[in-house]
């Protein structure tokens, strides 16, 4: 096991990530363990790292290990509590619920595996969580089973005091910029949600086309068999819907795989943003109320009791790290979104083209005079 | 039955001159609303120059259609479209046209015209009328026969049809057919006293000869074949093109709903501040640009129609192919009857004359019954026989001929077809094909410059 004992993390500040000349490069790799004959609910799969670091926290330069879906599962959870001020990534559903996919099958596991990898990367790339102890651990230790056993509890001393925070207070005015994010986070999912509909319809729409156009080329073919002259011309109308057939499919194919994946996690993202929105009122309503309180006992102290401070500390701390959080979150989507969308426009160019290629090609076979026979 | 080679009184005069128009003659004629002066590409109606009343050139169209009501047989108000057909000589020297003939006619009219063409030149593939209801539709297309669009395709099939028939060597030289284009009024009562009616094979007839004829021309039996076979095949693709139509209006409508919530992100992506005004403008964008894609499949698939237009015609000239097979076997069948007749008649004759009874005859059964006839009885017989064996030898001879006359002209009208056919499926594939290159450009287009305000976001 790597890691002596726990080490002090930076409580906040995007500074120690930018003085690193190679940031944590953690990438995961698939590979698909064939699973035992009764699977658990969890996916069966193990993935495995390379991690390269040049980071001083990790005595190796180089790890490979195996991890599972559970694990990432663990190491999020463990990230929320440990770092509630800050915004961790989402992991791709857990539970497959839409229709029959096969959660054994190529195209799920590499989704799958392209969202885990943007989820270490994600964190990677985040100045503080990047130096939580857990993630160390989950990147490094042979054996994390026996590391989750022992339920070492390494809260960051702001993990502690929020952990404690209780709920109950009312909130009397958010500031301004956080209900805005509110808001903002509100519309954004639903948004996003929408999106997602439609393109889902869309996929539905040219699956349904692809149909038709699989039934439609042949029968030029069979068109062909009875004609002379007119055989080969036919029969490459026919050989040209096929390959325009072929294109539709794998552009609904990819639209699958990269296209709605992406979306549904912003969705996820947003989600779990609200939470720590949240947890932020909360912090804030109970030092409200303390203030007051302290207010009303009418007390001639000069000062403010130790307690008071310690929640205004608190929140202060809270409203710091989410907006540096929320500033990089969307500098980050607006990247994501940026190659998302490209990407869609790009799979729509390489359809068309192909098309186009398969369409073109056939003009000089029929064109082609008689004489030429 | 009628004889294959052109009937002199059914068409114009001077008649013996052979049709010198090559099967080349394309089509060629304005189109439309586009006629005024325009030049033609090909001459299309070379042969008219060989005929006292076709001296010039000339071009027609159907160039209209008007809703009209008016009142039938039974005295029933009823609504109707009317065609405007206008027929114009081209001065050969300078190309200007000019309107010599402009009248209404009704489909009806149409068909009627193409029945007396099918009884007098049954050795012809008579080219056939655009379909009387809409068939093969996809959901956005109207199977109303009022419906705009389908009254203006009718229009172009209506045109297509005059001129394929203005275009053939033997059909364009028809008297009823150049009073067809010519004389409005009375024209439907002319037509009906060349009595065609009457002179049309029974269906029952020709469907008895199918099944009995002994000997039908091999080449006429594969050719049957063929038009059923290119009648289903047609007749799938169609069905199957519509579906395809009908899925893709559906991809690309969807599309467009895009547009309402990339403008609704836009928005609260530019109240979040400055930073993210350029994501939301670039969404507005896009959003144009989806709305646009939907509404381009509009135009893609009218285009596509005329297509679908071209293969149905083929389909409907199956039926054409078929009906010149059938006029041959029920010839074939006629000849094996008459000649069958013939056979039988001469071996009576003989048994009468040498006294054997061989074949069973009802004379011969009453003659058992009711004793036996006298020779003066006989010999009335024997001659009345041998009457009808020589007419029947007269007439055989007259129907071989005709029929190896009927094959010869059919054969050869056959081949033109063929060649039409060939030349105008593989332009109709060539056009289909252009068409799909400029759906896929389009869509390259809408994509590329997607993609451009997407980088810029």
């Amino acid at each position: 096991m790597a890691g002596g004992p726990p080490k002090a993390l930076p409580s906040t500040g995007p500074h120690s990530l930018r003085d690193m000349p190679h940031p944590l490069a953690g990438s995961s790799s698939e590979e698909a363990v064939g699973g035992d004959s009764t699977p658990s609910p969890d996916l069966l799969m193990a993935r495995s790292f390379g991690d390269k670091s040049t980071r001083v926290e990790f005595d190796l330069p180089e790890y490979s290990v195996r991890r599972r879906y559970q694990d990432f599962d663990w190491l999020r959870s463990k990230l929320e509590e440990s770092q509630p001020t800050h915004l961790i990534p989402p992991l791709p559903e857990k539970f497959v619920v839409k229709g029959v996919v096969d959660r054994f099958s190529e195209e799920f596991v590499e989704t799958r595996r392209k969202a885990l990898d943007k989820f270490l990367k994600r964190i990677t790339d985040h100045p503080v969580l990047s130096f939580n102890e857990h993630f160390n651990i989950f990147l490094t230790a042979k054996d994390l089973n026996a590391y989750k056993k022992q339920g070492i509890a390494l809260l960051t001393r702001m993990g502690e005091s929020v952990k404690h925070v209780t709920g109950g207070y009312k909130l009397r005015t958010r500031p301004l910029e956080f209900a805005a994010i509110g808001d903002y986070l509100d519309t954004f999912a639903l948004k996003l949600g929408t999106i997602d509909r439609i393109a889902q319809r869309i996929i539905k729409e040219e699956i349904e086309y692809l149909v038709e156009l699989r039934e439609y080329g042949p029968v030029y073919s069979t068109w062909s068999a009875l004609e002379g002259e007119l055989a080969e011309p036919l029969e490459g109308v026919s050989a040209c819907i096929g390959n325009c057939s072929t294109a539709l499919e794998e552009l609904t194919d990819d639209m699958t795989e990269d296209f709605l994946p992406v979306l549904r996690e912003y969705i996820l993202y947003s989600d779990s943003m609200k939470s720590v929105l949240k947890k932020r009122d909360q912090v804030q309503a109970e030092y409200e109320a303390k203030l007051e309180a302290v207010a009303l006992r009418k007390e001639d102290r000069p000062k403010v009791p130790a307690d008071v401070e310690k929640c205004q500390d608190r929140m202060e701390c809270f409203n710091a790290d989410l907006k540096a959080d929320m500033e990089r979150w969307q500098n980050n989507k607006r990247q994501d979104f940026r190659q998302l969308l490209m990407g869609m426009a790009d799979k729509n160019i390489q359809y068309y083209e192909k098309c186009l290629m398969a369409w073109e090609s056939i003009i000089p076979l029929l064109q082609e005079k008689q004489e030429a026979k | 039955m009628e004889q294959a080679p052109p009937d002199p009184e059914r068409q114009l005069q001077p008649a013996p001159l052979e049709p010198l128009g090559s099967p080349d003659a394309g089509l060629g004629a304005a189109v439309g609303k586009e006629a005024e002066g325009a030049g033609e590409e090909s001459s299309g109606v070379d042969t008219m120059t060989h005929n006292n009343f076709w001296l010039k050139k000339i071009e027609i169209s159907v160039s209209e259609a008007e809703k009209r009501t008016g009142r039938n047989a039974m005295n029933m108000q009823e609504t109707y479209t009317a065609y405007l057909i206008e027929t114009r000589s081209v001065e050969h020297t300078d190309g200007q046209s000019v309107l010599t003939d402009s009248l209404w006619r009704r489909y009806s009219e149409f068909e009627l015209l193409r029945s007396y063409l099918l009884v007098y030149y049954p050795h012809i593939v008579v080219p056939p009328l655009p379909e009387k209801r809409a068939e093969f539709v996809w959901h956005k297309l109207s199977a109303d026969n009022m419906d705009p669009d389908f009254v203006e395709r009718r229009r172009i099939g209506l045109e297509n049809f005059l001129l394929r028939i203005a275009s053939h060597p033997i059909l364009c030289r028809d008297k009823i057919f150049y009073l067809f284009l010519t004389q409005e009024g009375n024209w439907k009562e002319t037509v009906n006293e060349t009595g065609f009616q009457l002179k049309a094979d029974s269906r029952l007839k020709a469907l008895n000869a199918t099944f009995r004829v002994k000997n039908p021309d091999k080449r006429f039996t594969d050719l049957k074949h063929y038009s059923d076979e290119l009648q289903s095949v047609i007749s799938h693709l169609l069905r199957v093109r519509a579906r395809v139509a009908d899925r893709l209006y559906g991809v690309y409508k969807v599309h467009g709903n895009y547009g309402r919530v990339f403008s609704e992100w836009s928005a609260i992506e530019k109240e979040m501040g400055d930073g993210l005004q350029s994501a939301g403008h670039h969404m507005d964008v896009f959003r144009g640009y989806m709305c646009r894609y939907a509404s381009s499949i509009d135009d893609i698939l009218e285009d596509e129609e005329h297509y679908a237009d071209q293969l149905k015609e083929y389909l409907f000239y199956a039926e054409a192919l078929r009906a010149v097979c059938r006029k041959h076997e029920l010839m074939q069948y006629d000849l094996e009857m008459a000649a069958q007749d013939l056979a039988s008649k001469k071996q009576q004759c003989e048994e009468l004359v040498t006294g054997t009874v061989r074949t069973f005859s009802l004379k011969g059964m009453t003659t058992k019954l009711f004793g036996q006839e006298t020779p003066e009885q006989r010999e009335a017989r024997i001659k009345v026989l041998e009457e009808q064996i020589n007419e029947g030898e007269q007439q055989l001879k007259s129907k071989n001929l005709e029929g190896r006359e009927f094959v010869k002209n059919a054969w050869a009208d056959i081949e033109r077809f063929k060649e039409q056919k060939n030349r105008d499926l593989k332009e109709a594939l060539i056009s289909y094909a252009v068409m799909q290159i400029s759906m896929c450009k389009k869509g390259i287009q809408v994509w590329t410059n997607a993609k451009e305000c997407f980088s810029k976001m």
